[in-house]
């Protein structure tokens, strides 16, 4: 456990001291409000429209729920730019220290695997958290002053999903940095998978047969939805942990299998 | 403290270490002593457990590096050739972070942090980012390392690579001062390193185990005795003839200077005997003068040449294979 928070505090230490965690936090600030602000006067400007045309029907007003669906759209949105974003910070986990030659330090030390690799994740993932909070304070804005107000169980569901969504890129980025010495490589490889991932949805609609039907089943953006949607779904929680526990596992096995495959 | 019992690694087809067997005492400071490429490191990475051996076993501490690796993790501070170093840490951060993951206790942390700067002599450094540090620093900061968490065993893969001449003699006086209280291994590919700060010496090649003994033994035991320089005005092939029939030559090689018809013999002695009488007698005896006369001892250095350099030849004959 003391291995676990001495790796933990390093890697915030590296988050923070380097560029790293500053400039992939100000790159998903920026994209996030530059969204958020073009969803949300889309969104109103559509409610008046729409209000406009069934008054001139005659029609008492259309009733839009505004911030449902200036949530809908920015959760949305913020599952993408994670997407794009996650890579950036797993893509040296574990290359970095290979190149450097501080994974010897670290397996010659008395902490376990597992000290490593919880460690490592758990870093990633509260830098995940400080790049989704500010978010937060938009989404509290607006529901403090939009009537009727956003419905908490969509923010709550939402960012539930994000955090799964980015736990699960995160821990599959780290497995696939611990594969490699090389950042980039690495940075393609998680970057490749979790678009394939996404895709998957696309180029299997329409299709009926079983094999299509299980390749659905893998896509990442059928199992996000509903949680946009504020549905927490037991699929998704399965099939979200299941991959961070996949991934997480998978590294160790990784990092296990360092010390025999230079046999 | 260390035993090492038959290891060998193999890594595919090629064997890096082969069958070795050595044990250090405790509290004794052991030189690891091969050219580049003789599984030096490849040894110590076994002993640390970074890498399983093929065959045989490793025991530290009486604790198999292998099946108890996590004891014998806890009992050794190893500073690999590469030193580990997390650039963007200060010197005393990464000092901090080491001895956390070394299990040092919070009440002894600090305090041991701090000796360690004391000892590897970066006093001066410790707020310094270890990337703004110089070479020398950064080996310094890696032995730091290695012995921040005091522990029974230091494993050391060339501890004075790119450090200037002075840095090099403080660094083997730390490592002096720390045998007794702890047992060490180190390498080199370094003669004076070894001859200065070890108390035995295993020599390796290829993987295997040329020699072990102590530095003076190995001088005196393996330089086949003495040497001598013979300095004469006489034909080659006489002069060879008359010098390999003296009992007890047991390599006379010959060079001429010049176009003066002097010439230069090397004769080497079997151990103990001291031929200078003998060849002076039968080179003025033969008529030739005699101009100089001269024994030399081999040097460590030239031992392990011996040991380590295959016959040019042979090795031509393996290469046009």
């Amino acid at each position: 456990m003391r291995g676990l928070y001495a790796i933990y505090r390093k890697e915030m230490n590296h988050y923070f001291v380097s560029p790293v965690a500053y400039v992939v936090v100000c790159i998903f600030l920026v994209l996030a409000g530059v969204f958020f602000n073009y969803i949300m006067s889309q969104v109103i400007r559509y409610s008046f429209e729409a209000g406009m045309e069934s008054m001139q029907m005659g029609g008492a007003g259309m009733n839009i729920d505004v911030p449902s669906m200036v949530l809908r759209g920015f959760l949305s949105i913020l599952g993408t730019i994670v997407l794009f974003l996650t890579p950036l910070l797993t893509m040296g986990v574990y290359s970095e220290e290979r190149k450097r030659g501080t994974m010897e330090l670290l397996m010659t030390s008395p902490i376990t695997d597992s000290d490593i690799v919880l460690g490592k994740f758990l870093a990633s993932f509260s830098l995940l958290v400080i790049m989704l909070l500010p978010t937060v304070f938009y989404v509290i804005y607006m529901f403090a002053h939009s009537a009727p107000a956003a419905p908490w169980r969509l923010i709550a569901g939402g960012y539930l999903g994000v955090l799964l969504l980015g736990g699960m890129l995160l821990a599959l980025g780290s497995c696939l940095s611990s594969l490699t010495e090389n950042q980039i490589v690495s940075g393609v490889l998680i970057f490749g998978l979790s678009l394939l991932l996404w895709l998957l949805d696309i180029f299997t609609q329409g299709g009926n047969s079983a094999f299509a039907k299980s390749l659905q089943y893998g896509a990442v953006l059928q199992h996000y939805d509903p949680f946009i949607r504020g549905i927490v779904d037991t699929t998704g929680l399965v099939f979200f942990g299941s991959w961070i526990v996949l991934g997480i596992f998978l590294t160790m096995r990784s990092i296990e299998s360092m010390r025999w495959r230079r046999a | 403290m260390i035993e090492v019992q038959d290891l060998t690694k193999s890594y595919g087809e090629k064997t890096a270490v082969d069958r070795i067997t050595f044990s250090v005492n405790k509290g004794e400071i052991l030189g690891f002593l091969g050219p580049n490429g003789a599984g030096k490191t490849t040894t110590m990475r076994v002993l640390t457990g970074y890498l399983p051996a093929t065959q045989g076993t490793a025991k530290i501490a009486g604790f198999d590096v292998f099946n108890d690796s996590m004891e014998v993790r806890r009992r050794i501070g190893y500073l690999p050739e590469t030193p580990p170093l997390y650039f963007d840490m200060t010197v005393s951060g990464y000092l901090d972070f080491v001895a956390r993951i070394k299990n040092v206790p919070l009440e002894k942390r600090a305090q041991r942090v701090e000796a360690a700067i004391e000892m590897a002599g970066l006093a001066e450094q410790r707020d310094q980012l270890i990337k703004r540090l110089s070479r020398g620093f950064k080996q310094r900061v890696g032995l730091a390392q290695a012995i921040v968490h005091d522990p029974d065993v230091i494993i050391l893969d060339e501890p004075t690579v790119g450090l200037d001449p002075k840095q090099i003699i403080e660094v083997r006086h730390l490592i002096k001062g720390l045998a007794g209280s702890h047992t060490i291994i180190l390498s080199t590919h370094i003669l004076p390193e070894v001859s200065m700060t070890c108390d035995r010496v295993v020599i390796i090649n290829h993987g295997k185990i040329v020699a072990v003994d102590t530095p003076e033994n190995l001088t005196l035991q393996l330089k086949g005795g003495e040497r001598i320089r013979v300095e004469a005005q006489a034909p080659e092939q006489p002069l060879r003839d008359v010098l390999q029939k003296i009992p007890g030559a047991q390599r006379v090689q010959i060079e001429s200077v010049g176009s003066s018809g002097r010439m230069i013999a090397t004769v080497e002695a079997s151990q103990g005997q001291d031929l200078r009488s003998q060849i002076a007698a039968q080179v003025v005896g033969q008529g030739w003068p005699l101009y100089e006369l001269r024994g030399q001892s081999l040097s460590l250095e030239e031992i392990f040449l011996q040991l380590t350099t295959e016959d040019p030849a042979q090795k031509k004959a393996e290469e046009s294979k």
